[in-house]
């Protein structure tokens, strides 16, 4: 019986694992990446040079955004940093445009004179949407509906991984057996790390699955359990015929961080968000940072203040200020997005996602091992490799190695196009795709083996390119870019990433020529291409 | 065995769902002293976990016709303990 359900177990893992692997390996390596978000973006914007409005004169501009314009009404950010350009930024209603559609996230800038729109990077926020829509390029319906299949997938693969650890856990976790056998090597890594990051990846499989079903989810309970009345809980309904009220009434933006700081002199307000600014509802979310506090979002957490009397509305989500419902809400949102716990926790979650992007690249390894034709010893003449494994391996190189070099391609373009092209972040989009699709072509054109050098290579040079192109426009300003002092760990961090993909290509050589021949990820030396 | 996993596979996943869908109920129910917003997003997380454990640890039942018997039962239980909650 015993052997049986771990014989069942396998076949599960394998199969969730094949299935959902290469989006998860996307969705993990863009979203170690994302740890570093405003750092990238403050990478690939331009030094600032213009003045925006002080603070004291946002309430009369704040009034002209919100009278003339319907969707700064709807939702619209107020930075409070000491001086950034684009101070006020809100979503431009784009016919078809989902609510997590922050690619059509506008940026203005309020001086004297007006509002005028700042065009900035949408990097980040590239590198966000592949994260959360493991790959795909809108953050949509019917895109999340898709990652959360495999979210789904991924808890099923995470839970039968244990199953069939489980009973011989004490014998094969200590036990990292490098040797002949590269197979047991490569599964004796794969165990180890599932299972020391086995919270993690528990965490995360239980929160995608969140983000995916959410709206699906409440819309079954609302009927079931809340008798219909969560929309009004969650104040998305708007009682008929609202009277408009004049935005020029709101308190001041001094006067509604008062309101908060007297509640926590620790918090850090860093945004107001408002919220149906005109509509009977009116609320602003004080977004900030409280260093001893868990964060609910990347953001920190927020309090939500009615922006004409002033009234604290919730303090559910103000670090430190929850009832223990909402802490622990927010607990779960501070577990997925790494935001306890300082630089520290950061620089682990990124790790942490970059082994889980390993992760999943060794379960196909593993997957084409397990299938893999050996020669025999009394048979000289090499067995043809399985055509499976053979595609499977290019499948691998192409994806996994088509996203790792296209993200850094499009990190890249983000200095230079702006100024060359008329829509710079769609072009990134483009560039991102092109090096994406062109990865696979070429995956399958000259199978796994080779083109794990290849596309190895590529990731390297193109990674490189990122500090490559700091320093060129510290050293020649002429050219474009410029190198923000900054930002300068993206730049270290790129390049210790190049030399590690450096290192993998040399060793992915190496066992290409000289590892056994009977494998997929040797060259075919009867093939007709040459190396 | 393994001509078993479509009905176990469905078992798991569709059983699985509404023990997830009821148990979120009778959650709510518990916390019923909480307001409303943090009642219905405590009951909305609770889904996904159950969901995902049943899916998971479905395979463990002998046979296909097991599993649909057993989560048949816990459905009917937990469905049950809901509505007789409902009207008290």
């Amino acid at each position: 019986m015993r052997s049986e359900v771990i014989r069942i177990y396998k076949i599960v893992h394998t199969w969730t694992g094949i299935l959902a692997g290469m989006a998860l390996f996307i969705a993990f390596y863009a979203g170690a990446l994302t740890m570093f978000k405003p750092e990238l973006e403050e990478w690939a914007s331009p030094p600032s040079a213009a003045a925006s409005a002080s603070i004291a004169e946002a309430p009369a501009l704040l009034a002209h955004a919100f009278r003339t314009d319907p969707d700064a009404a709807k939702a619209l950010r107020l930075s409070l940093a000491p001086a950034p350009v684009d101070r006020i930024a809100w979503r431009v209603s784009e016919p078809g445009a989902d609510d997590h559609d922050e690619l059509s996230v506008r940026h203005f800038t309020v001086t004297a004179s007006g509002v005028t729109e700042v065009p900035r990077t949408h990097i980040g926020e590239l590198i966000d949407v592949l994260h959360r829509v493991v790959g795909l390029p809108v953050d949509g319906d019917e895109t999340r509906l898709f990652m959360g299949v495999i979210a789904a997938l991924y808890g099923l693969a995470i839970l039968s991984g244990l199953i069939i650890l489980l009973p011989s856990l004490v014998k094969d976790l200590f036990a990292f057996r490098v040797g002949k056998n590269l197979k047991r090597m490569w599964l004796d890594a794969h165990n180890v790390v599932g299972l020391f990051s086995l919270p993690f990846h528990v965490v995360m499989a239980i929160t995608a699955t969140v983000f995916a079903f959410h709206d699906g989810i409440y819309a079954v309970q609302d009927r079931m359990i809340h008798d219909g009345k969560l929309a009004v809980a969650f104040q998305r309904s708007t009682p008929p015929n609202p009277k408009p009220r004049d935005p020029a009434t709101m308190l001041p933006p001094a006067e509604i961080i008062a309101k908060v700081t007297t509640v926590a002199p620790e918090f850090e307000p860093t945004m107001l968000e408002y919220l149906q600014a005109t509509g009977p509802r009116a609320s602003v979310r004080v977004w900030g940072d409280d260093p001893r506090g868990l964060g609910f979002r990347p953001l920190g957490g927020f309090a939500l203040v009615d922006p004409y009397s002033g009234k604290m509305i919730s303090t559910d989500f103000l670090p430190g200020h929850g009832t223990k419902a909402s802490s622990f809400l927010t607990a779960i949102f501070a577990l997925h997005f790494g935001t306890y716990g300082g630089g520290l926790v950061k620089w682990g979650y990124f790790l942490l996602g970059l082994l889980g992007a390993w992760l999943f690249y060794s379960g196909n390894l593993l997957w084409i091992e397990t299938r893999r034709k050996k020669a025999k010893k009394t048979d000289p003449s090499l067995p043809h490799q399985p055509r499976n494994t053979r595609l499977m391996a290019s499948a691998t190189v192409g994806i996994c190695l088509g996203a790792v070099a296209g993200i850094s391609v499009a990190i890249v373009s983000s200095k230079w196009l702006p100024g060359h092209v008329a829509d710079p972040n769609a072009w990134t989009r483009a560039l991102y795709y092109a090096v994406f699709f062109a990865s696979i072509a070429w995956s399958f054109a000259r199978g796994g083996s080779r083109a794990l050098v290849d596309m190895l290579r590529v990731a390297a040079v193109a990674t490189f390119a990122i500090p490559a192109t700091s320093l060129g426009g510290a050293l020649v300003p002429s050219l474009g870019p410029w190198m923000r002092h900054d930002a300068i760990g993206v730049d270290l961090t790129a390049l210790v990433l190049g030399l590690v993909f450096l290192r993998i290509a040399r060793a992915a050589r190496k066992r290409a020529h000289d590892g056994p021949r009977d494998s997929v990820w040797a060259i075919d030396l009867r093939a007709p291409v040459s190396s | 065995m393994q001509r078993d996993w479509v009905a176990k596979s469905l078992a798991g996943v569709l059983l699985g769902l509404g023990l997830a869908f009821g148990c979120s109920g009778l959650l709510a129910r518990m916390l019923g002293s909480l307001p409303l917003p943090m009642r219905a997003q405590l009951s909305m997380w609770i889904v996904p976990p159950i969901w995902l454990t049943v899916a998971g640890l479905v395979f463990l039942f002998r046979t296909g016709r097991r599993a649909w018997a057993w989560l048949g039962v816990a459905n009917a239980v937990v469905f049950g303990a809901f509505l007789l909650l409902r009207h008290h």
